[in-house]
């Protein structure tokens, strides 16, 4: 038996879905809005970007006075899709639990909008969009980008939209980022905020994890120096591996143990081989085959790095510098069993809020889920949302 | 629109009575301040502050579903402790600080009142009185710690470790250097005694006090 067979390998279905992603990018089923390259974006990193594309989606009605706009923010695999049935997969939204008629937050009642991120792969500009310069695929010719970039980019849609102060920004992990962002850089333009199981910047240990995913894709044969697009290879399997080491990440230990334990996958004894003798093991194989069906591995380069930059603090010498005479009504919400941002990392960010007097909720919600807590149906957290919501909604006026 | 958990909530506090120790707390409280309630409970209190003294209102509790009760009330509330997330604010930060009826359950109550005494203008302090002539007499009598309507736990249950009277209480403000602006001693029905000048008969008599401190500096 060759240890090739153990790896991940794609079916011709996978394969199929991995094209229907990869027709995503250049004509993405959403919302499209294209700047010309006389409006470039300009980067943190000093480069520019031009044109500029982003893919998003709305849902819900924007009020006469614009005052009911609520921007989502997605996390680092997430994308537009938010609360309608995937393209590529045919899954639900990464949020519909939360986002929808009647849900906490309450398209009945607000205005949505997600825009895939400035380097992501669903249709916004990133690494697989043509670079105009060569009219070939960006690759690592992509510049890197920072979240501060993809929130400058967001902030063109919101223009675009015609909406000068957004009701609320919302978003969890990444997500989260982009809402402090949004905070630190657009204050006259953020009533209240959502930064939901985030950090003020990523740690070392955060930064080590990413460090090992970037490796495995870059050490795929097939990934070409990131000049893969157009061959017959991707570096799936690199990407797969990548994908497996993060997952691990969003779980709890007694998620994992309570879920998968010592369980053997389809056999009743070892099997004396590589095979995927364990649960956990057939799990996090099928997380990370299924993960390169939709997503590309250049932009995973480059979403990583930019959370890697992220650090509020250096950006403004200190955190509670970030957020002086900030106005915006917050919502810190964080979870138990969350060890890549913990409780610990949000309460920094509650502490420099309280240090500039802005005012802030902190609510830490008992869950044993791990990071992906915030992504599940959490009956707590969706009734801090909805509350927070209303009340902020019925103190601006929002039918 | 549906009627949402949050207005529900709203609606339900509104219609509770107004606790005796709230009202009195309330009425030292100046119109428009800043205020910072430091083991808010359900938000009664800052309720109470926001609608009838417009003031700026934010909340700690250690709950974790009085907070979500709060947030979802629209109140400001983060979720902590006394004895560990009041480091955090910087000096002067509200005209008040509140702590009513917490003192008595923090590990370290000298500290929490330095930190009340830096972080506001004013700290206002309620307690229950464990000088309380009662209290006094039923140790005496029964020889065990005494459980009263007011103090109902047994001592293992309690999460008062930190009793005190109002003459100890007013040695602690001593230590501290603060100024007491005001002292009010009151009883079970929330009826303010109408003892101003003897800190004994107050400690005798007073169920439950209520005091307005501020720092020295302040003067």
């Amino acid at each position: 038996m060759s240890v090739r067979d153990n790896s991940i390998d794609l079916t011709a279905r996978q394969q199929a879905q991995a094209d229907a992603a990869a027709r995503q990018v250049t004509e993405p089923q959403s919302l499209v809005v294209r700047f010309p390259a006389s409006e470039p974006l300009r980067l943190d990193s000093g480069r520019e970007i031009a044109p500029l594309t982003i893919a998003y989606q709305t849902y819900g009605t924007l009020n006469a006075d614009k005052s009911n706009a609520i921007l989502i923010c997605h996390a680092l695999t997430g994308d537009q899709h938010v609360a309608n049935d995937h393209p590529v997969t045919g899954k639900g939204g990464w949020w519909a639990t939360l986002v929808g008629p009647g849900k906490p937050v309450d398209t009945d009642r607000f205005f949505v909008i997600c825009a895939n991120i400035l380097g992501g792969c669903m249709g916004s500009t990133g690494p697989a969009s043509v670079n105009p310069a060569t009219g070939r695929p960006y690759g690592v010719e992509f510049p890197v980008i920072t979240i501060g970039d993809m929130v400058k980019a967001q902030a063109r849609l919101v223009d675009y939209l015609g909406i000068d102060q957004l009701f609320s920004v919302i978003g969890g992990s990444m997500g989260g980022m982009q809402v402090l962002q949004w905070c630190a850089r657009y204050k006259e333009r953020v009533l209240t905020a959502m930064p939901i199981a985030t950090a003020p910047w990523h740690t070392a240990q955060n930064i080590a994890f990413h460090e090992v995913g970037r490796q495995a894709v870059m050490a795929d044969p097939d990934w070409q120096g990131g000049a893969y697009y157009g061959t017959n290879a991707r570096p799936a399997r690199g990407l797969a591996v990548a994908r497996m080491a993060a997952h691990i990440t969003y779980l709890s230990e007694k998620a994992l143990q309570d879920k998968f334990g010592r369980g053997l996958q389809n056999r009743d004894q070892h099997s004396f081989s590589f095979d995927a003798d364990f649960k956990i093991e057939s799990y996090l194989r099928h997380q990370g085959s299924t993960f390169v069906d939709r997503f590309d591995a250049n932009s995973y380069l480059y979403i990583t790095r930019a959370m890697d930059y992220f650090d509020l603090e250096a950006e403004y010498g200190k955190l509670a510098n970030a957020f002086t005479g900030t106005k915006t009504q917050f919502c810190v919400v964080s979870f138990t069993s969350d060890w890549l941002y913990p409780t610990r990392d949000n309460k920094e960010i509650v502490k420099a809020l309280n240090g500039v007097a802005a005012n802030v909720s902190f609510v830490e919600i008992e869950s044993d889920k791990g990071h992906d807590a915030f992504l599940l149906d959490e009956e707590v957290f969706f009734a801090t949302v909805r509350g927070f919501l209303n009340a902020a909604a019925k103190k601006r006026g929002i039918a | 629109m549906s009627e949402s958990p949050g207005h529900s909530a709203q609606d339900s506090i509104a219609d509770r009575p107004v606790r005796a120790d709230h009202r009195l707390i309330a009425e030292m409280v100046a119109p428009g301040s800043r205020v910072l309630d430091v083991g808010c409970g359900d938000g009664a209190l800052l309720e109470l502050l926001i609608s009838e003294k417009t003031v700026d209102g934010r909340g700690v509790e250690i709950s974790r579903d009085n907070v979500n009760a709060c947030v979802a009330r629209g109140l400001s509330v983060i979720q902590g402790d006394a004895d560990q997330d009041l480091s955090g604010y910087p000096d002067k930060a509200f005209d008040y600080v509140v702590l009513s009826l917490t003192i008595q359950a923090t590990r370290q109550p000298k500290v929490v009142l330095e930190n009340l005494l830096r972080i506001g203008r004013r700290a206002i302090v309620s307690f229950p009185n464990f000088g309380h002539w009662k209290i006094r007499t039923a140790l005496l009598f029964t020889g065990r710690m005494p459980r009263t309507p007011n103090l109902p736990e047994t001592w293992f249950d309690s999460q008062d470790s930190h009793l005190c009277t109002i003459k100890d209480f007013s040695d602690l403000v001593t230590i501290l250097d603060a100024e007491v602006e005001d002292a009010v001693a009151f009883n079970s029905r929330g009826q303010r005694l109408a003892i101003k000048n003897s800190l004994s008969l107050q400690n005798l008599l007073g169920e439950k006090a209520v005091f307005l401190l501020a720092p020295r500096d302040q003067r």
